[in-house]
């Protein structure tokens, strides 16, 4: 038992070292001089001025996308949310199959989907919503699940017909009873939106153009033409914004899920 | 308003996103893949083009042995952090978990610093550490994503198997690999059939990984990209679109009867 113990530590920490060592060399690589000299040649923070000159503006059209995602899924996720939650049974779960078909489907295959049908309407092609459209297909099940999941394990019948008999209409008990007590999977959903359009390559690859690059599409170009530190540095204000995200997203998700069970 | 119009309005907007940016495209996608020269028979070529052929068979080939490995990985590693609580554990933990929300350009990046040609295994064995851009890079590329995918689903099994089961066990007398065999792997099998639907769909339809490394090898993901952008063959890359979309909608439905949810695609 004892080597079979010591053996499971070996795995698990030679699995984290092969996820952790690139993400520190990339995060090196980034403020060095020379890479190929190694540290020794200095640190330095020209790459990251170099990196904001060349890429900033695909930095903030990312975090536009994210946020008008966000705005989408929530204005489209959270209504329908409540819907199937309220009305569960086969057709609700039909629905929810469907709309999560994209986490299924390849985002290339999607995104030929979407050229093939509306990349000859040369307004909506060019435009940033092209690729928001691509977006929001992506990342709307993640809100729609997380609402759904939230409001499922509270009792909403009860809760509605005790607002309804103080006299409260449908449209307000929405806002005063169902979104209120949904918060906590909106919160879930909204992190895990934003931290997801913000990394979407596999559409987004297919549906920029030359001049709407996102971050992502930003990252595969400096991978291809600049220089290693250039590519690391770019890389490098990427986890910074990420990674925050990434455990505010599986923080929120834990709390939610605690919720509805 | 009754409350019956409302919860009926609630669906409307996704009624109409659904329907305007998923049914149609996706519908216009199939009729697209029967437009070209060979009509239906397009789906019949694939199968008699020996490139098309040779690229399905590499792409599961390299998809099974994604899958393997990283089932082998995560559940010794989702296994040892369900079992064993130490200081640190949290830290392994997020470091495990860290490349969910990597793109998949990105992860071909940290290949490329592990095995590329200023790669970390270059600098340690001069000329003999450059694999990035092999079968071999691809495979690790898609090992880094399939990690925390499967280490996540696993986890969540475990943490339910009853621990008196193995205790058991234990008592009447049988041997760790006994334990393993008997109680864990069973216990776990549903949890381990759904990770691995999970890493078999993700890794037959990586994009942003191939894309960074596999400029000389063909996967389907690369081969409809390049049918589409070089080629222009429309027809082509939507038929093998259309099958890549079969197969991992068909794997992740599996994950999911066997498990209740799936973690999102991508890589």
């Amino acid at each position: 038992m004892r080597i079979g113990k010591a053996l499971q530590l070996a795995v698990t920490l030679l699995a984290a070292a092969f996820l952790l060592v690139p993400t520190i060399q990339s995060v090196l690589a980034g403020v060095t001089v020379n890479y190929f000299q190694g540290i020794r040649s200095g640190l330095t923070l020209e790459w990251i001025a170099v990196v904001w000159e060349l890429y900033a503006s695909s930095i903030f059209l990312s975090l536009g996308i994210a946020l008008a995602c966000l705005c989408v899924t929530l204005v489209i996720g959270v209504p329908a949310a409540y819907a199937l939650a309220r009305s569960p049974g086969r057709l609700s779960r039909a629905v929810e199959e469907f709309i999560s078909l994209p986490l299924a489907i390849p985002g290339l295959a999607l995104a030929l989907a979407l050229l093939q049908l509306y990349g000859s309407y040369k307004g909506f092609r060019m435009s940033p919503a092209f690729i928001l459209v691509g977006h929001v297909l992506y990342t709307l099940p993640f809100m729609v699940r997380s609402v759904q999941s939230v409001l499922a394990a509270i009792d909403l019948r009860t809760l509605e017909e005790g607002a309804a008999t103080l006299g409260a209409g449908p449209v307000r008990r929405f806002f005063d009873v169902v979104v209120p007590n949904a918060l906590p999977g909106i919160l879930a959903g909204a992190l895990t939106v934003v931290t997801l359009s913000i990394g979407e390559f596999n559409l987004t690859w297919m549906l920029h153009t030359p001049f709407l690059k996102t971050l992502p599409v930003g990252l595969a170009d400096s991978y291809a033409s600049m220089r290693l530190e250039i590519a690391s540095a770019y890389t490098l204000i990427f986890f910074v914004m990420i990674v925050p995200l990434l455990l505010a997203m599986q923080w929120a998700s834990a709390r939610a899920q605690r919720m509805s069970q | 308003m009754s409350t019956r119009q409302f919860v009926a309005l609630c669906l409307v907007p996704l009624a109409i996103f659904a329907l305007t940016f998923l049914a149609l495209p996706l519908v216009r996608l199939v009729l697209a893949s029967g437009e070209g020269e060979a009509g239906w028979g397009i789906y019949w070529q694939i199968l008699h083009t020996p490139r098309y052929l040779t690229t399905l068979v590499q792409t599961v080939l390299v998809s099974v042995s994604v899958t393997i490995a990283a089932l082998a990985v995560s559940t010794t590693a989702g296994l040892f952090l369900t079992r064993n609580r130490f200081r640190g554990r949290a830290v392994l933990l997020s470091i495990l978990t860290l490349p969910l929300a990597f793109p998949g350009v990105v992860v071909g990046f940290m290949i490329i610093l592990l095995g590329g040609r200023q790669g970390l295994f270059n600098a340690i064995f001069p000329g003999h550490g450059v694999f990035a851009y092999s079968i071999f890079g691809l495979f690790l590329g898609y090992l880094y994503f399939s990690i925390p995918r499967v280490l996540l689903t696993v986890m969540a099994a475990a943490e339910k198997i009853d621990p008196a089961l193995e205790e058991a066990a234990r008592t009447l007398g049988a041997p760790s690999h006994r334990v393993l065999r008997d109680v864990l792997i069973p216990a776990l099998a549903p949890a381990l059939v759904a990770a691995g639907a999970i890493a078999f769909a993700t890794a037959m339809g990586a994009f942003g990984t191939a894309f960074t490394l596999a400029t000389n090898i063909d996967v389907l993901p690369m081969v409809i990209y390049t049918e589409f952008t070089l080629s222009a063959n429309i027809a082509m890359a939507a038929a093998l679109s259309v099958l890549l979309g079969i197969v991992t909608w068909g794997m992740l439905f599996l994950a999911r009867s066997f498990s209740g949810s799936t973690i999102a695609a991508g890589g």
